[in-house]
Protein backbone atom coordinates (compact mmCIF):
# COMPACT_ATOMS: atom_id res chain seq x y z
CA UNK A 1 0.00 0.00 0.00
CA UNK A 2 2.86 2.57 1.33
CA UNK A 3 4.56 1.64 -2.54
CA UNK A 4 2.01 2.71 -4.20
CA UNK A 5 0.99 5.77 -2.49
CA UNK A 6 4.35 7.35 -3.37
CA UNK A 7 3.02 7.57 -6.62
CA UNK A 8 -0.32 9.85 -5.83
CA UNK A 9 -0.76 13.09 -5.74
CA UNK A 10 -0.50 14.96 -2.64
CA UNK A 11 -3.53 15.53 -1.80
CA UNK A 12 -4.78 12.25 -2.79
CA UNK A 13 -2.22 10.59 -0.77
CA UNK A 14 -3.31 13.44 2.20
CA UNK A 15 -6.82 11.98 1.76
CA UNK A 16 -5.53 7.81 1.74
CA UNK A 17 -3.94 8.72 4.98
CA UNK A 18 -6.94 10.23 6.40
CA UNK A 19 -8.73 7.11 5.23
CA UNK A 20 -6.46 4.82 6.90
CA UNK A 21 -6.45 6.79 10.15
CA UNK A 22 -10.01 7.34 10.30
CA UNK A 23 -10.15 10.61 11.38
CA UNK A 24 -12.37 12.39 8.43
CA UNK A 25 -10.42 15.53 7.13
CA UNK A 26 -12.52 18.10 5.95
CA UNK A 27 -9.91 20.16 3.68
CA UNK A 28 -9.81 17.38 1.22
CA UNK A 29 -10.96 19.02 -1.94
CA UNK A 30 -13.93 17.74 -4.34
CA UNK A 31 -10.78 17.08 -6.80
CA UNK A 32 -9.89 13.82 -5.33
CA UNK A 33 -13.21 11.99 -5.88
CA UNK A 34 -12.35 8.85 -5.73
CA UNK A 35 -9.89 8.92 -2.65
CA UNK A 36 -13.12 10.85 -1.33
CA UNK A 37 -15.15 8.35 -1.50
CA UNK A 38 -12.97 5.54 -0.63
CA UNK A 39 -12.63 8.10 2.30
CA UNK A 40 -16.44 7.86 2.87
CA UNK A 41 -16.56 3.85 2.79
CA UNK A 42 -13.84 3.48 5.32
CA UNK A 43 -15.38 6.22 7.74
CA UNK A 44 -19.28 3.96 6.81
CA UNK A 45 -17.10 0.83 7.47
CA UNK A 46 -15.57 2.31 11.09
CA UNK A 47 -19.01 2.74 12.51
CA UNK A 48 -20.08 -0.42 11.59
CA UNK A 49 -17.12 -2.13 13.13
CA UNK A 50 -18.02 0.30 16.46
CA UNK A 51 -21.26 -0.62 17.00
CA UNK A 52 -22.89 1.46 20.49
CA UNK A 53 -22.27 -0.75 23.36
CA UNK A 54 -24.76 -2.06 24.84
CA UNK A 55 -25.80 -0.85 28.33
CA UNK A 56 -24.97 -3.22 31.31
CA UNK A 57 -27.97 -4.63 32.64
CA UNK A 58 -27.01 -2.63 35.84
CA UNK A 59 -26.44 0.71 34.15
CA UNK A 60 -30.61 0.09 33.11
CA UNK A 61 -31.72 -0.40 36.19
CA UNK A 62 -29.66 2.57 37.14
CA UNK A 63 -30.97 4.62 34.56
CA UNK A 64 -34.45 3.59 35.29
CA UNK A 65 -34.82 4.29 38.53
CA UNK A 66 -32.94 7.83 37.90
CA UNK A 67 -35.65 9.06 35.48
CA UNK A 68 -38.67 9.23 37.90
CA UNK A 69 -36.02 10.74 40.37
CA UNK A 70 -35.31 13.09 37.66
CA UNK A 71 -39.25 13.93 37.01
CA UNK A 72 -39.62 14.37 40.16
CA UNK A 73 -36.44 17.28 40.70
CA UNK A 74 -37.70 18.51 37.54
CA UNK A 75 -41.59 19.10 39.77
CA UNK A 76 -39.85 20.15 42.42
CA UNK A 77 -37.99 22.98 40.65
CA UNK A 78 -40.51 24.29 38.89
CA UNK A 79 -42.85 24.38 42.08
CA UNK A 80 -39.83 26.58 44.03
CA UNK A 81 -39.96 28.72 40.72
CA UNK A 82 -42.97 29.43 41.55
CA UNK A 83 -44.60 28.11 38.01
CA UNK A 84 -47.15 25.46 39.67
CA UNK A 85 -49.01 27.42 42.21
CA UNK A 86 -49.27 25.30 45.36
CA UNK A 87 -52.94 25.13 45.48
CA UNK A 88 -52.58 23.07 42.17
CA UNK A 89 -49.97 21.33 42.53
CA UNK A 90 -47.69 21.51 45.92
CA UNK A 91 -43.50 20.72 45.79
CA UNK A 92 -42.98 17.12 46.32
CA UNK A 93 -40.77 18.12 49.31
CA UNK A 94 -44.09 20.24 50.62
CA UNK A 95 -46.02 17.06 50.42
CA UNK A 96 -42.90 15.25 51.90
CA UNK A 97 -42.81 17.65 55.14
CA UNK A 98 -46.78 17.07 55.50
CA UNK A 99 -46.55 13.44 55.53
CA UNK A 100 -43.39 13.83 58.06
CA UNK A 101 -46.05 16.26 60.23
CA UNK A 102 -49.07 13.58 59.57
CA UNK A 103 -47.15 10.44 61.00
CA UNK A 104 -45.71 12.44 63.93
CA UNK A 105 -49.65 13.10 64.72
CA UNK A 106 -50.33 9.52 64.51
CA UNK A 107 -53.26 10.56 61.93
CA UNK A 108 -51.11 9.05 58.44
CA UNK A 109 -50.40 5.74 60.12
CA UNK A 110 -53.89 4.95 62.16
CA UNK A 111 -55.53 5.80 58.44
CA UNK A 112 -53.32 3.54 56.96
CA UNK A 113 -53.91 0.70 59.23
CA UNK A 114 -57.72 1.09 58.68
CA UNK A 115 -57.52 0.98 55.04
CA UNK A 116 -55.04 -1.85 54.81
CA UNK A 117 -57.11 -3.83 57.24
CA UNK A 118 -60.06 -2.81 55.12
CA UNK A 119 -57.94 -3.74 52.10
CA UNK A 120 -57.00 -7.73 54.02
CA UNK A 121 -60.50 -8.46 54.67
CA UNK A 122 -62.38 -8.01 51.48
CA UNK A 123 -59.30 -9.76 50.15
CA UNK A 124 -59.38 -12.81 52.53
CA UNK A 125 -62.99 -12.78 52.04
CA UNK A 126 -62.99 -12.27 48.19
CA UNK A 127 -60.55 -14.58 47.76
CA UNK A 128 -61.81 -17.74 49.59
CA UNK A 129 -65.04 -17.70 48.35
CA UNK A 130 -63.58 -16.94 44.73
CA UNK A 131 -60.96 -19.67 45.59
CA UNK A 132 -63.67 -22.32 46.37
CA UNK A 133 -65.76 -21.66 44.37
CA UNK A 134 -62.91 -21.93 41.29
CA UNK A 135 -62.19 -25.44 42.84
CA UNK A 136 -65.61 -26.62 43.03
CA UNK A 137 -66.16 -25.58 39.30
CA UNK A 138 -62.92 -26.67 37.85
CA UNK A 139 -62.96 -29.86 39.27
CA UNK A 140 -66.75 -30.57 38.87
CA UNK A 141 -68.98 -30.62 36.03
CA UNK A 142 -72.51 -30.33 37.77
CA UNK A 143 -70.76 -27.69 40.28
CA UNK A 144 -69.96 -25.77 36.70
CA UNK A 145 -73.44 -26.68 35.45
CA UNK A 146 -74.74 -24.76 38.70
CA UNK A 147 -72.73 -22.14 39.78
CA UNK A 148 -70.79 -20.54 36.43
CA UNK A 149 -73.58 -19.32 34.59
CA UNK A 150 -74.27 -16.77 37.24
CA UNK A 151 -71.12 -15.96 38.21
CA UNK A 152 -70.63 -14.81 35.18
CA UNK A 153 -73.59 -12.69 34.92
CA UNK A 154 -72.63 -11.40 37.99
CA UNK A 155 -69.03 -10.75 37.00
CA UNK A 156 -70.53 -8.74 34.14
CA UNK A 157 -71.61 -6.12 35.95
CA UNK A 158 -69.11 -3.81 36.48
CA UNK A 159 -69.07 -4.02 40.39
CA UNK A 160 -68.65 -0.13 40.95
CA UNK A 161 -72.03 -0.01 39.54
CA UNK A 162 -73.09 -2.23 42.51
CA UNK A 163 -72.07 1.31 44.62
CA UNK A 164 -75.74 2.82 45.78
CA UNK A 165 -76.94 -0.74 46.35
CA UNK A 166 -74.30 -1.40 48.40
CA UNK A 167 -74.74 2.06 50.68
CA UNK A 168 -78.38 0.98 51.09
CA UNK A 169 -77.74 -2.74 51.27
CA UNK A 170 -74.86 -1.85 54.47
CA UNK A 171 -75.34 1.99 54.64
CA UNK A 172 -71.93 3.60 55.42
CA UNK A 173 -69.87 1.02 57.33
CA UNK A 174 -67.08 -0.92 57.05
CA UNK A 175 -69.57 -3.69 56.06
CA UNK A 176 -69.88 -1.87 52.78
CA UNK A 177 -66.53 -1.21 51.64
CA UNK A 178 -65.31 -4.61 52.97
CA UNK A 179 -68.37 -6.14 50.54
CA UNK A 180 -67.08 -3.96 47.37
CA UNK A 181 -63.58 -5.18 48.08
CA UNK A 182 -64.19 -8.88 48.35
CA UNK A 183 -66.62 -8.27 45.15
CA UNK A 184 -64.09 -7.09 43.15
CA UNK A 185 -61.03 -9.73 44.40
CA UNK A 186 -63.76 -12.76 43.87
CA UNK A 187 -63.96 -12.62 40.41
CA UNK A 188 -60.42 -12.37 38.92
CA UNK A 189 -59.65 -15.18 41.88
CA UNK A 190 -62.35 -17.63 40.38
CA UNK A 191 -61.85 -17.26 37.32
CA UNK A 192 -58.08 -18.15 37.21
CA UNK A 193 -58.59 -20.94 39.78
CA UNK A 194 -61.08 -22.63 37.31
CA UNK A 195 -59.00 -21.88 34.30
CA UNK A 196 -55.64 -23.35 35.94
CA UNK A 197 -57.23 -26.33 36.74
CA UNK A 198 -59.08 -26.87 33.90
CA UNK A 199 -55.32 -26.31 32.29
CA UNK A 200 -53.70 -28.64 34.17
CA UNK A 201 -51.99 -31.62 31.76
CA UNK A 202 -54.49 -34.36 32.08
CA UNK A 203 -51.32 -36.60 31.34
CA UNK A 204 -50.15 -35.82 34.42
CA UNK A 205 -53.46 -36.53 35.76
CA UNK A 206 -52.61 -39.73 34.48
CA UNK A 207 -49.28 -40.58 35.56
CA UNK A 208 -50.91 -39.41 39.32
CA UNK A 209 -54.14 -42.76 38.79
CA UNK A 210 -51.17 -44.92 37.29
CA UNK A 211 -49.34 -44.38 40.10
CA UNK A 212 -52.20 -45.01 42.95
CA UNK A 213 -52.68 -41.27 43.96
CA UNK A 214 -55.77 -41.32 45.80
CA UNK A 215 -58.44 -38.25 44.92
CA UNK A 216 -56.74 -36.51 47.57
CA UNK A 217 -53.47 -36.34 46.83
CA UNK A 218 -54.42 -36.22 43.69
CA UNK A 219 -55.71 -32.74 44.05
CA UNK A 220 -52.70 -31.82 46.17
CA UNK A 221 -49.66 -33.36 43.98
CA UNK A 222 -50.72 -32.35 40.79
CA UNK A 223 -53.83 -30.21 40.42
CA UNK A 224 -53.56 -27.80 42.68
CA UNK A 225 -49.31 -27.19 41.98
CA UNK A 226 -50.41 -27.09 38.02
CA UNK A 227 -53.09 -24.40 39.04
CA UNK A 228 -51.11 -22.44 40.92
CA UNK A 229 -49.45 -20.35 38.04
CA UNK A 230 -52.67 -19.15 36.86
CA UNK A 231 -54.37 -18.76 40.55
CA UNK A 232 -50.99 -16.38 41.38
CA UNK A 233 -51.78 -14.88 38.51
CA UNK A 234 -54.91 -14.18 39.78
CA UNK A 235 -54.12 -12.79 43.11
CA UNK A 236 -51.67 -10.50 41.56
CA UNK A 237 -54.77 -8.80 39.36
CA UNK A 238 -57.13 -9.23 42.27
CA UNK A 239 -54.91 -6.77 44.78
CA UNK A 240 -55.02 -4.47 41.81
CA UNK A 241 -58.82 -4.40 41.94
CA UNK A 242 -58.92 -4.78 45.79
CA UNK A 243 -57.12 -1.69 46.05
CA UNK A 244 -59.24 0.36 43.32
CA UNK A 245 -62.70 -0.84 45.15
CA UNK A 246 -61.05 0.70 48.48
CA UNK A 247 -60.47 4.03 46.84
CA UNK A 248 -63.85 4.24 45.39
CA UNK A 249 -65.65 2.53 48.72
CA UNK A 250 -63.64 5.30 50.99
CA UNK A 251 -64.75 8.13 49.14
CA UNK A 252 -68.06 7.49 50.19
CA UNK A 253 -68.63 8.83 53.89
CA UNK A 254 -65.95 7.83 56.05
CA UNK A 255 -64.66 8.61 58.96
CA UNK A 256 -60.95 6.66 59.14
CA UNK A 257 -58.86 5.49 55.79
CA UNK A 258 -56.69 6.84 53.63
CA UNK A 259 -59.52 7.80 51.92
CA UNK A 260 -60.92 10.54 54.14
CA UNK A 261 -57.95 11.82 54.79
CA UNK A 262 -58.63 12.50 51.31
CA UNK A 263 -61.80 14.00 50.97
CA UNK A 264 -61.18 15.54 54.63
CA UNK A 265 -58.16 17.23 52.47
CA UNK A 266 -60.31 18.61 49.62
CA UNK A 267 -63.06 20.39 51.79
CA UNK A 268 -60.12 22.23 53.26
CA UNK A 269 -58.27 22.64 49.63
CA UNK A 270 -55.74 21.13 51.32
CA UNK A 271 -53.76 19.78 47.69
CA UNK A 272 -50.18 18.44 49.82
CA UNK A 273 -52.24 15.94 51.69
CA UNK A 274 -54.51 14.89 48.26
CA UNK A 275 -51.19 13.99 46.68
CA UNK A 276 -49.66 12.72 49.86
CA UNK A 277 -53.08 9.97 49.84
CA UNK A 278 -52.42 9.54 46.34
CA UNK A 279 -48.63 8.59 46.49
CA UNK A 280 -49.97 6.10 50.01
CA UNK A 281 -52.32 4.52 47.34
CA UNK A 282 -49.62 4.44 44.68
CA UNK A 283 -46.84 2.69 47.14
CA UNK A 284 -49.10 0.48 48.64
CA UNK A 285 -50.01 -0.76 44.92
CA UNK A 286 -46.59 -1.49 44.05
CA UNK A 287 -46.24 -2.87 47.55
CA UNK A 288 -49.13 -5.11 47.35
CA UNK A 289 -47.13 -6.20 43.70
CA UNK A 290 -43.95 -6.89 44.83
CA UNK A 291 -45.49 -9.04 47.56
CA UNK A 292 -47.16 -10.95 45.19
CA UNK A 293 -43.87 -11.22 42.85
CA UNK A 294 -42.08 -12.50 45.91
CA UNK A 295 -45.07 -14.89 46.28
CA UNK A 296 -44.58 -15.98 42.23
CA UNK A 297 -40.86 -16.76 42.88
CA UNK A 298 -41.09 -18.60 46.10
CA UNK A 299 -43.86 -20.73 45.18
CA UNK A 300 -42.94 -21.20 41.56
CA UNK A 301 -39.35 -21.83 41.69
CA UNK A 302 -39.38 -24.90 39.53
CA UNK A 303 -41.02 -22.82 37.06
CA UNK A 304 -38.47 -22.02 34.15
CA UNK A 305 -40.62 -18.79 33.85
CA UNK A 306 -40.18 -17.38 37.33
CA UNK A 307 -36.69 -19.32 38.71
CA UNK A 308 -35.07 -16.23 39.94
CA UNK A 309 -31.42 -18.07 38.50
CA UNK A 310 -30.34 -21.48 38.42
CA UNK A 311 -32.75 -24.16 39.43
CA UNK A 312 -31.08 -25.86 42.22
CA UNK B 1 -37.26 -64.43 46.09
CA UNK B 2 -40.01 -63.70 43.08
CA UNK B 3 -42.07 -64.03 45.56
CA UNK B 4 -45.33 -61.52 44.61
CA UNK B 5 -45.01 -58.78 46.86
CA UNK B 6 -48.31 -57.56 45.41
CA UNK B 7 -51.87 -58.32 46.58
CA UNK B 8 -51.87 -60.83 43.59
CA UNK B 9 -55.45 -60.52 41.66
CA UNK B 10 -58.28 -63.41 41.43
CA UNK B 11 -56.00 -66.40 39.93
CA UNK B 12 -56.92 -67.21 36.43
CA UNK B 13 -58.40 -71.17 36.96
CA UNK B 14 -56.77 -71.56 33.37
CA UNK B 15 -53.50 -70.15 34.56
CA UNK B 16 -51.49 -73.29 36.52
CA UNK B 17 -48.21 -70.93 37.02
CA UNK B 18 -50.68 -68.38 38.49
CA UNK B 19 -47.38 -67.09 40.89
CA UNK B 20 -45.40 -66.20 37.69
CA UNK B 21 -48.13 -64.68 35.50
CA UNK B 22 -47.57 -60.92 34.75
CA UNK B 23 -51.11 -60.55 33.17
CA UNK B 24 -53.71 -62.75 31.77
CA UNK B 25 -56.04 -61.09 29.46
CA UNK B 26 -59.28 -63.47 28.06
CA UNK B 27 -61.51 -62.37 25.29
CA UNK B 28 -61.09 -58.54 26.09
CA UNK B 29 -62.92 -56.47 23.73
CA UNK B 30 -62.89 -52.69 23.66
CA UNK B 31 -65.45 -50.42 21.51
CA UNK B 32 -65.67 -46.93 20.73
CA UNK B 33 -69.33 -45.75 19.78
CA UNK B 34 -70.00 -47.95 16.96
CA UNK B 35 -66.41 -49.26 16.01
CA UNK B 36 -64.85 -51.89 18.05
CA UNK B 37 -61.28 -51.70 18.52
CA UNK B 38 -60.29 -54.49 20.60
CA UNK B 39 -61.81 -57.99 19.34
CA UNK B 40 -61.86 -60.81 21.63
CA UNK B 41 -58.34 -60.58 22.72
CA UNK B 42 -56.29 -63.09 24.48
CA UNK B 43 -52.62 -62.47 26.13
CA UNK B 44 -50.72 -64.10 28.84
CA UNK B 45 -47.53 -62.51 29.96
CA UNK B 46 -45.08 -64.10 32.58
CA UNK B 47 -43.09 -62.77 35.00
CA UNK B 48 -39.31 -62.00 34.02
CA UNK B 49 -40.84 -62.40 30.03
CA UNK B 50 -40.41 -59.15 27.61
CA UNK B 51 -43.00 -59.37 24.87
CA UNK B 52 -42.97 -56.56 22.15
CA UNK B 53 -46.28 -55.45 20.43
CA UNK B 54 -45.91 -54.29 17.30
CA UNK B 55 -48.68 -52.63 14.64
CA UNK B 56 -49.91 -50.63 12.54
CA UNK B 57 -51.23 -46.81 13.99
CA UNK B 58 -54.62 -47.26 14.90
CA UNK B 59 -55.17 -51.45 15.12
CA UNK B 60 -55.53 -50.84 18.83
CA UNK B 61 -51.72 -51.43 20.62
CA UNK B 62 -52.59 -48.17 22.53
CA UNK B 63 -55.92 -49.02 23.35
CA UNK B 64 -54.48 -52.23 24.81
CA UNK B 65 -51.97 -50.67 26.93
CA UNK B 66 -54.38 -48.71 28.46
CA UNK B 67 -57.04 -51.05 29.21
CA UNK B 68 -54.25 -53.40 31.47
CA UNK B 69 -52.70 -49.83 33.01
CA UNK B 70 -56.49 -49.58 34.13
CA UNK B 71 -57.09 -45.92 31.99
CA UNK B 72 -59.66 -47.41 30.12
CA UNK B 73 -62.69 -49.07 30.70
CA UNK B 74 -63.31 -52.27 29.10
CA UNK B 75 -66.47 -53.22 27.42
CA UNK B 76 -66.07 -57.23 28.00
CA UNK B 77 -63.48 -59.81 28.86
CA UNK B 78 -60.87 -60.44 32.08
CA UNK B 79 -57.93 -58.92 33.02
CA UNK B 80 -56.11 -60.79 35.64
CA UNK B 81 -53.56 -58.85 36.54
CA UNK B 82 -52.14 -56.09 39.08
CA UNK B 83 -54.64 -53.39 39.71
CA UNK B 84 -51.63 -51.22 39.27
CA UNK B 85 -49.01 -51.85 36.90
CA UNK B 86 -46.39 -49.42 36.28
CA UNK B 87 -46.45 -47.54 32.86
CA UNK B 88 -43.40 -45.39 30.83
CA UNK B 89 -45.68 -43.27 28.90
CA UNK B 90 -43.89 -41.23 25.59
CA UNK B 91 -43.46 -38.36 27.28
CA UNK B 92 -41.52 -38.71 30.82
CA UNK B 93 -44.63 -37.38 32.25
CA UNK B 94 -42.67 -35.71 35.27
CA UNK B 95 -44.32 -33.49 37.72
CA UNK B 96 -42.38 -30.16 37.04
CA UNK B 97 -43.17 -28.97 40.20
CA UNK B 98 -41.75 -31.61 42.32
CA UNK B 99 -37.56 -33.02 42.40
CA UNK B 100 -36.32 -35.73 41.13
CA UNK B 101 -36.53 -37.64 43.99
CA UNK B 102 -40.33 -37.00 44.79
CA UNK B 103 -41.08 -37.71 41.27
CA UNK B 104 -39.69 -41.46 41.76
CA UNK B 105 -41.71 -41.53 45.23
CA UNK B 106 -44.95 -40.57 43.98
CA UNK B 107 -47.65 -42.68 45.19
CA UNK B 108 -45.40 -44.44 47.48
CA UNK B 109 -45.55 -43.91 51.24
CA UNK B 110 -43.50 -43.98 54.60
CA UNK B 111 -40.50 -43.18 55.80
CA UNK B 112 -38.52 -45.62 53.77
CA UNK B 113 -39.93 -43.47 50.31
CA UNK B 114 -37.22 -40.88 50.03
CA UNK B 115 -34.13 -43.99 50.08
CA UNK B 116 -36.25 -46.47 47.73
CA UNK B 117 -36.47 -43.30 45.08
CA UNK B 118 -32.81 -42.86 45.63
CA UNK B 119 -31.93 -45.76 45.10
CA UNK B 120 -33.88 -46.21 41.98
CA UNK B 121 -32.32 -43.06 40.91
CA UNK B 122 -29.10 -44.70 41.17
CA UNK B 123 -30.15 -47.82 39.33
CA UNK B 124 -30.75 -45.33 36.62
CA UNK B 125 -27.70 -43.19 36.32
CA UNK B 126 -29.14 -40.27 38.36
CA UNK B 127 -27.88 -41.52 41.74
CA UNK B 128 -26.76 -37.51 42.42
CA UNK B 129 -29.52 -35.42 41.28
CA UNK B 130 -32.11 -36.10 43.79
CA UNK B 131 -33.03 -32.95 44.29
CA UNK B 132 -32.90 -31.59 40.90
CA UNK B 133 -35.61 -30.08 38.92
CA UNK B 134 -37.13 -32.32 35.71
CA UNK B 135 -36.47 -29.12 33.61
CA UNK B 136 -32.46 -29.17 34.15
CA UNK B 137 -32.59 -32.87 32.66
CA UNK B 138 -32.38 -33.97 28.97
CA UNK B 139 -34.53 -35.76 27.11
CA UNK B 140 -33.02 -39.20 27.78
CA UNK B 141 -32.25 -38.29 31.44
CA UNK B 142 -35.61 -37.12 31.67
CA UNK B 143 -37.03 -40.93 30.51
CA UNK B 144 -34.77 -42.71 33.05
CA UNK B 145 -36.77 -40.66 36.06
CA UNK B 146 -39.31 -41.92 34.57
CA UNK B 147 -38.14 -45.63 34.39
CA UNK B 148 -36.88 -45.00 38.14
CA UNK B 149 -40.26 -44.10 38.66
CA UNK B 150 -42.15 -47.51 37.39
CA UNK B 151 -39.38 -49.57 38.58
CA UNK B 152 -39.51 -48.28 42.20
CA UNK B 153 -42.72 -50.07 43.08
CA UNK B 154 -41.36 -53.28 41.76
CA UNK B 155 -44.21 -54.06 39.44
CA UNK B 156 -45.51 -57.25 38.39
CA UNK B 157 -45.95 -55.61 35.06
CA UNK B 158 -44.61 -52.94 33.45
CA UNK B 159 -46.17 -51.05 30.26
CA UNK B 160 -43.81 -49.39 28.06
CA UNK B 161 -45.91 -47.03 25.50
CA UNK B 162 -43.45 -46.32 23.12
CA UNK B 163 -40.90 -44.87 25.27
CA UNK B 164 -37.98 -44.50 23.40
CA UNK B 165 -39.70 -43.11 20.24
CA UNK B 166 -38.83 -39.13 21.21
CA UNK B 167 -35.27 -39.56 21.96
CA UNK B 168 -32.39 -39.48 19.62
CA UNK B 169 -30.42 -42.87 18.36
CA UNK B 170 -27.52 -42.83 20.67
CA UNK B 171 -29.92 -42.40 23.41
CA UNK B 172 -31.91 -45.07 22.73
CA UNK B 173 -29.16 -47.48 22.16
CA UNK B 174 -28.33 -46.79 25.39
CA UNK B 175 -31.69 -46.73 27.08
CA UNK B 176 -31.98 -50.32 25.29
CA UNK B 177 -29.74 -51.68 26.86
CA UNK B 178 -30.28 -50.03 30.46
CA UNK B 179 -34.11 -51.55 30.18
CA UNK B 180 -32.70 -54.77 29.62
CA UNK B 181 -30.66 -54.74 32.59
CA UNK B 182 -33.42 -53.13 35.01
CA UNK B 183 -36.02 -55.90 34.00
CA UNK B 184 -33.30 -58.66 34.30
CA UNK B 185 -32.81 -57.41 37.49
CA UNK B 186 -36.52 -56.41 38.85
CA UNK B 187 -38.10 -59.30 36.63
CA UNK B 188 -41.35 -57.66 35.70
CA UNK B 189 -43.79 -58.80 33.12
CA UNK B 190 -43.10 -56.52 30.17
CA UNK B 191 -45.68 -55.31 27.39
CA UNK B 192 -43.71 -52.75 24.89
CA UNK B 193 -45.84 -50.98 22.68
CA UNK B 194 -43.37 -49.98 19.88
CA UNK B 195 -43.48 -49.13 16.02
CA UNK B 196 -39.80 -49.95 15.47
CA UNK B 197 -39.19 -53.79 14.54
CA UNK B 198 -35.62 -53.38 15.56
CA UNK B 199 -36.06 -52.25 18.97
CA UNK B 200 -38.84 -55.26 18.86
CA UNK B 201 -35.91 -57.73 18.46
CA UNK B 202 -33.63 -56.15 20.48
CA UNK B 203 -35.52 -55.98 23.72
CA UNK B 204 -38.04 -58.80 23.60
CA UNK B 205 -38.42 -62.87 24.10
CA UNK B 206 -41.79 -62.97 22.19
CA UNK B 207 -42.89 -60.10 19.30
CA UNK B 208 -46.86 -60.31 19.09
CA UNK B 209 -48.33 -58.67 15.54
CA UNK B 210 -51.90 -56.65 16.46
CA UNK B 211 -53.81 -56.66 13.37
CA UNK B 212 -57.31 -55.50 13.27
CA UNK B 213 -58.07 -55.58 17.32
CA UNK B 214 -56.51 -59.01 17.64
CA UNK B 215 -53.47 -60.98 18.28
CA UNK B 216 -52.55 -61.45 14.47
CA UNK B 217 -49.11 -63.36 14.75
CA UNK B 218 -46.64 -64.40 17.21
CA UNK B 219 -43.18 -65.20 17.37
CA UNK B 220 -40.37 -66.03 19.71
CA UNK B 221 -36.85 -64.21 19.22
CA UNK B 222 -34.29 -66.47 18.94
CA UNK B 223 -31.42 -65.16 21.65
CA UNK B 224 -29.03 -64.61 18.96
CA UNK B 225 -31.16 -62.45 17.22
CA UNK B 226 -31.74 -60.31 20.20
CA UNK B 227 -27.50 -59.76 20.59
CA UNK B 228 -26.33 -59.64 16.84
CA UNK B 229 -28.44 -57.22 14.59
CA UNK B 230 -26.82 -59.06 11.69
CA UNK B 231 -27.72 -62.24 12.57
CA UNK B 232 -28.96 -64.57 10.05
CA UNK B 233 -32.04 -65.15 12.66
CA UNK B 234 -32.46 -61.28 13.34
CA UNK B 235 -32.96 -60.76 9.53
CA UNK B 236 -35.20 -63.58 8.83
CA UNK B 237 -37.33 -62.33 11.35
CA UNK B 238 -36.82 -58.72 10.88
CA UNK B 239 -38.26 -59.68 6.72
CA UNK B 240 -40.99 -61.70 8.34
CA UNK B 241 -42.39 -59.08 11.06
CA UNK B 242 -42.48 -56.32 8.21
CA UNK B 243 -43.92 -58.55 5.87
CA UNK B 244 -46.65 -58.94 8.30
CA UNK B 245 -46.72 -55.14 9.18
CA UNK B 246 -47.67 -54.95 5.39
CA UNK B 247 -44.22 -53.41 4.30
CA UNK B 248 -42.41 -54.40 1.40
CA UNK B 249 -38.80 -55.94 1.70
CA UNK B 250 -36.61 -55.84 -1.06
CA UNK B 251 -34.37 -58.93 -1.18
Amino acid sequence: MSEWTQHLPTAARIATHAAQSTAPLPTAGPRSTAPAAERAAASKADTARRPARPLSPRSLALISWLAPLALVVVWELFARAGALSPQVLPAPSRVAQTAWQLVLQGQLISDLGVSLLRAATGFAIGGTIGFTLGTLVGFSRLAEALLDRSVQMVRAVPFLAMLPLVIVWFGVDEAGKIFLVSLGVMFPIYINTVLGIRQVDPKLVEVGRVNGLSTTALIRRIVLPGALPSILAGVRYALAVAWLALVIAETIATEAGIGFLAMDAREFLRTDVIVLTIVVYAAIGVASDAVARALERRLLSWHPNYAARGGR
Amino acid sequence: MNAPRFDTAPTAATAPAAAATAVAVHGLRRRYGERTVIDGLDLTIVRGEFVALLGESGCGKTTLLRALAGLDTIDGGRIDGPPQPAVVFQEHRLLPWEPLWRNVALGLEGDTAQSLAQQALAEVGLGDRLHDWPRNLSGGQAQRVALARALVREPRLLLLDEPFAALDALTRIRMHALVKALVRRHQPGVLLVTHDVDEAIALADRVLVMREGAIAGEYAVPPEAQTLRTHPAAVALRETLLAELGVAVEA
